[in-house]
């Protein structure tokens, strides 16, 4: 019975092979097949459909038990109507069927290539022509890696002197964060998460204003209302900090929605940790940005660790490039030491999705070689010496600095004068800011909304009052 | 920034006959006399020179004199309409006036929306401009935070104001925040809009009252239509704000019926709307039970008491001005409510009539809200946990013995 039927159906297809060409040349043309079916390979379907012999052969090894049920039952319905479909217009386009019962694997074999193009002693692994990185752009990109250090260890160091009351360090990421920066536009929004202080002086912030915020006093952009590292500035399109972890993903999909309705020639950029992607924003915010074709890109700091969360605790997949994939995004891995990788990575990424409309993912692969934050001790949770090889072998300044002193575009006097340079701003910054005096009270009932409401002006008045009354029980510096 | 409003006199309504209120002319302050009749009601608006802001300038001054004995045919005539065709209307007049006001949420596209609201407006402006979201309320509403800050002016939809229990993360930590922690760099003009409350029988998910969660978040504006009149007016208002906030629309309201001007109109976002003027006690609610209390108003009028009706309109911040003149004016207070006891509009509005006019209350307020059990979803069950009018008409009476 099994051979009748076969044979029936067998003729019934190569009846409607002959006649249905379209379907013909739709199946050659499908190349993602998961079935190994002999069938299923192009330029042997039309061998196939001439020869009977073949074909039966094929379909003894398609047609298991299952598939024999589906034929009878088409096959009884009417003999000139088309044997059991290979392939369906499902909602969302079509799929083709296999009989093999196979679950897809949880990884795949090899993991996600990671580009770079410098290695650690600062050689370039690809031909120097085709980076466009002038002298200019190269020893400005090193300056500010090293501002940024700089300023992390003088601010970390103040923090630690009581000085200010909280901080948190990009030790490790000053490629991720300058490079970046660079390869942008003044005209992208950046989104970030709170360890890309270097994307913002990249733009033109300054020490003093780095440390107007953190000391919180009138100077301070956000007039002192929140923590130390949470800046922010609409001049140079940085959305201000907020404590709240991926949050931002959403908002930048958002505000790409808006550029992408004004058709400007810009894109968004989100930063966030390997922590940051497993929130629930994370992936509802790719989902969307892929469904809306908005020009987003997101950047994953995969540091390692989050807080003392370690990746392998934090996910199972391999890293954060492979999620891009299924949310339909083009995605990249790259050294996130590697300051020229970077560099040319985000260019190509803010090329693309503007220019195709389309988000992108990366992820830079990297280590978190300081403190979650001046609250943390992070040698209670990783031993010293793996921090202590990051800090030393990996280190993204260093590198760059090879590199740059292989090119002749830096020295040891170089060097030196610019540390020495930046570390007297900085104190001068610190000092300064230190000796400006606290936002005012008002401040404190102000841009809650556009103008204040009355519940909140009827506040403000019962608050100096008490403040007159026990003037000596609050602090004499906050001015009124 | 002040926000404009534009008040056009004060605008008459001819009240259909499925929404029957009584109501006196203002000025006619005899506590006995009491006509049946449906009549155009004037809505008042508060005068005062203490208004928020710069606000007062623009607001007309009390409008008792000037329009009360006009009829309604002095302005135009007026088109009648269901509550959420109000406020299409109102969404696609800002749509109109302004492009960068766009809206956001489930099935707001090509569906219209889950209530109607949207209907056509995707065939008028394009699918970027009335955007379907998946079903990620936090994300979306993060979305319409960013598109804010941007420049847009997004009006985010939930399709069940409980839906939006998702997005309180990005409400209270980025809405209602990023506007001062970013030292007002950042503005973020949303409007979050969504049907809530007690519907029939939808289960106790989707018979949430949100007003109780969100009332605590600093730096939104919340605020309860009630009417086709005051739901085109708000949701107008609501845009035109540069604060984010919230408009709450009710599940049962949306096919009142009601004529409102032609003419363009907003109203003002902090005002509380005079329903029925009385001597005798004053009744604060919103919403649904704008219209339980009018129906024991009724059976009150009948027994000889002259209830004052006031629907305050916005919950966050209180208008405790015209509340505070009611209060001076009557000395009891009436609370109907359809949040739960606890934590509820009604219960913040307690404490605050108690701190500010507490010399004016002869008694001690009364409260009239739900239990605090999650809605049931038995017709009968649910009807006992909303407030009606007979439970009204026995607290008035006992606030007035």
């Amino acid at each position: 019975m099994a051979s009748s039927y076969l044979s029936k159906s067998k003729h019934m297809i190569m009846q409607s092979l002959k006649s249905k060409k379209v379907l013909m040349s739709i199946i050659m043309r499908h190349t993602s097949f998961v079935t190994n079916s002999q069938f299923c390979r192009p330029f042997h379907i039309q061998n196939y459909a001439d020869s009977s012999v073949a074909l039966s052969r094929s379909f003894g090894s398609i047609y298991c038990e299952r598939r024999l049920h589906t034929a009878t039952s088409v096959s009884n319905k009417s003999s000139t109507e088309a044997p059991s479909r290979q392939e369906l217009d499902f909602p969302g386009g079509k799929v083709k069927f296999t009989p093999k019962l196979i679950f897809t694997s949880s990884s795949n074999n090899e993991r996600t290539r990671c580009y770079r193009v410098l290695d650690e002693d600062g050689q370039l692994l690809i031909d120097s022509d085709s980076l466009n990185i002038t002298k200019e752009l190269a020893v400005n990109m090193y300056t500010n890696m090293v501002t940024l250090q700089v300023m992390d260890t003088i601010f970390y160091e103040a923090q630690r002197q009581g000085r200010i009351s909280f901080y948190l360090t990009t030790i490790g990421e000053e490629a991720i964060n300058i490079a970046s920066a660079a390869a942008l536009n003044i005209n992208d929004f950046i989104f970030p998460q709170y360890r890309e202080p270097g994307v913002l002086l990249w733009r033109g912030f300054s020490l003093q204003e780095f440390a107007n915020q953190v000391f919180g006093n009138k100077y301070d952009y956000g007039k002192g209302r929140q923590m130390p590292i949470h800046y922010g500035s609409k001049k140079l399109n940085y959305i201000t900090v907020a404590s709240t972890v991926a949050t931002q993903i959403p908002h930048a999909v958002g505000a790409a929605y808006s550029m992408k309705m004004d058709k400007q020639y810009s894109c968004t950029v989100t930063y966030f940790g390997d922590g940051g992607s497993s929130t629930g924003d994370f992936h509802a915010a790719l989902n969307f940005a892929a469904v809306m074709e908005a020009p987003v890109i997101f950047f994953c700091r995969n540091n390692g660790w989050a807080i003392s969360t370690p990746i392998n605790d934090q996910l199972r997949s391999d890293g954060i490039v492979v999620r891009g994939k299924a949310y339909g995004v083009p995605s990249i891995r790259v050294d996130g030491n590697d300051a020229l990788a970077v560099y040319s990575a985000v260019n190509d990424a803010r090329k693309m999705a503007i220019e195709q409309q389309t988000p992108v993912l990366i992820e830079a692969l990297t280590y978190r070689a300081g403190h979650h934050s001046t609250s943390d001790d992070s040698t209670k949770y990783r031993p010293v010496d793996e921090i202590e090889w990051w800090r030393a072998d990996q280190n993204p300044v260093t590198r760059f600095r090879k590199w740059i002193e292989t090119k002749g575009w830096w020295s040891d006097e170089t060097e030196s004068e610019h540390r020495s340079n930046i570390r007297k701003q900085l104190s001068q910054a610190i000092q300064a800011a230190e000796r400006v005096e606290k936002p005012p009270v008002a401040d404190m009932f102000n841009d809650v909304y556009d103008v204040p409401p009355k519940n909140l002006s009827e506040q403000e008045a019962l608050l100096r009052k008490t403040i007159k009354k026990h003037i000596h029980e609050y602090q004499s510096d906050v001015p009124m | 920034m002040a926000s404009i409003f534009q008040v056009i006199g004060a605008a008459t309504a001819a009240v259909s006959s499925s929404t029957s209120f009584d109501t006196k002319k203002f000025q006619l302050c005899s506590r006995r006399s009491v006509s049946e009749r449906k009549s155009s009601f004037v809505v008042v608006k508060a005068s005062g020179s203490n208004r928020i802001g710069s606000r007062a300038d623009q607001l007309v001054t009390n409008a008792v004199a000037t329009k009360a004995d006009t009829p309604p045919a002095a302005s135009k005539p007026g088109h009648e309409l269901l509550l959420f065709e109000a406020l299409r209307e109102g969404l696609e007049e800002e749509m109109e006036r302004d492009a960068r006001v766009c809206v956001m949420g489930e099935d707001v596209g090509h569906y219209g929306g889950s209530y109607k609201v949207t209907k056509g407006l995707a065939d008028k402006y394009g699918d970027l401009r009335v955007l379907d979201t998946p079903i990620a309320e936090n994300s979306f509403t993060g979305m319409g935070i960013g598109a804010a800050m941007t420049g847009l002016r997004p009006i985010i939809e939930g399709m069940n104001m409980g839906f939006l229990l998702l997005a309180f993360n990005q409400i209270s930590n980025n809405c209602g925040m990023l506007h001062y922690t970013s030292g007002g760099q950042f503005k973020i003009p949303v409007v979050i809009r969504g049907p809530g409350g007690v519907g029939r029988q939808l289960g106790a998910e989707h018979s949430q009252r949100l007003e109780s969660y969100f009332q605590s978040i600093p730096g939104i504006q919340m605020v309860a239509c009630s009417t086709p009149y005051n739901a085109k007016g708000l949701m107008k208002a609501a845009i035109r704000s540069d604060n984010p906030v919230i408009l709450f629309e009710h599940v049962l309201l949306y096919n009142l019926k009601e004529r409102i001007p032609d003419e363009e109109y907003v109203l003002n976002l902090e005002e509380a709307e005079m329903v029925r003027p009385g001597e005798h006690v004053t009744i604060l609610t919103y919403s649904r039970m704008r219209y339980h209390v009018m129906q024991a108003a009724k059976t009150l009028v009948n027994k000889g008491y002259d209830p004052e009706v006031i629907d305050i309109r916005s919950l966050k911040p209180f208008d405790l001005y015209t509340i505070g003149n009611s209060i001076k004016k009557t000395h009891l207070v009436l609370i109907v409510e359809e949040c739960m006891r606890t934590g509820g509009i009604g219960a913040s509005l307690t404490a605050a009539i108690n701190e500010n006019f507490n010399d004016y209350l002869d008694a001690p307020i009364v409260c009239l809200s739900s239990q605090d059990v999650p809605t049931p979803y038995a017709g009968t069950l649910e009807e006992w946990t909303v407030v009606q009018p007979p439970q009204i008409v026995a607290a008035v009476e006992q606030l007035c013995r």
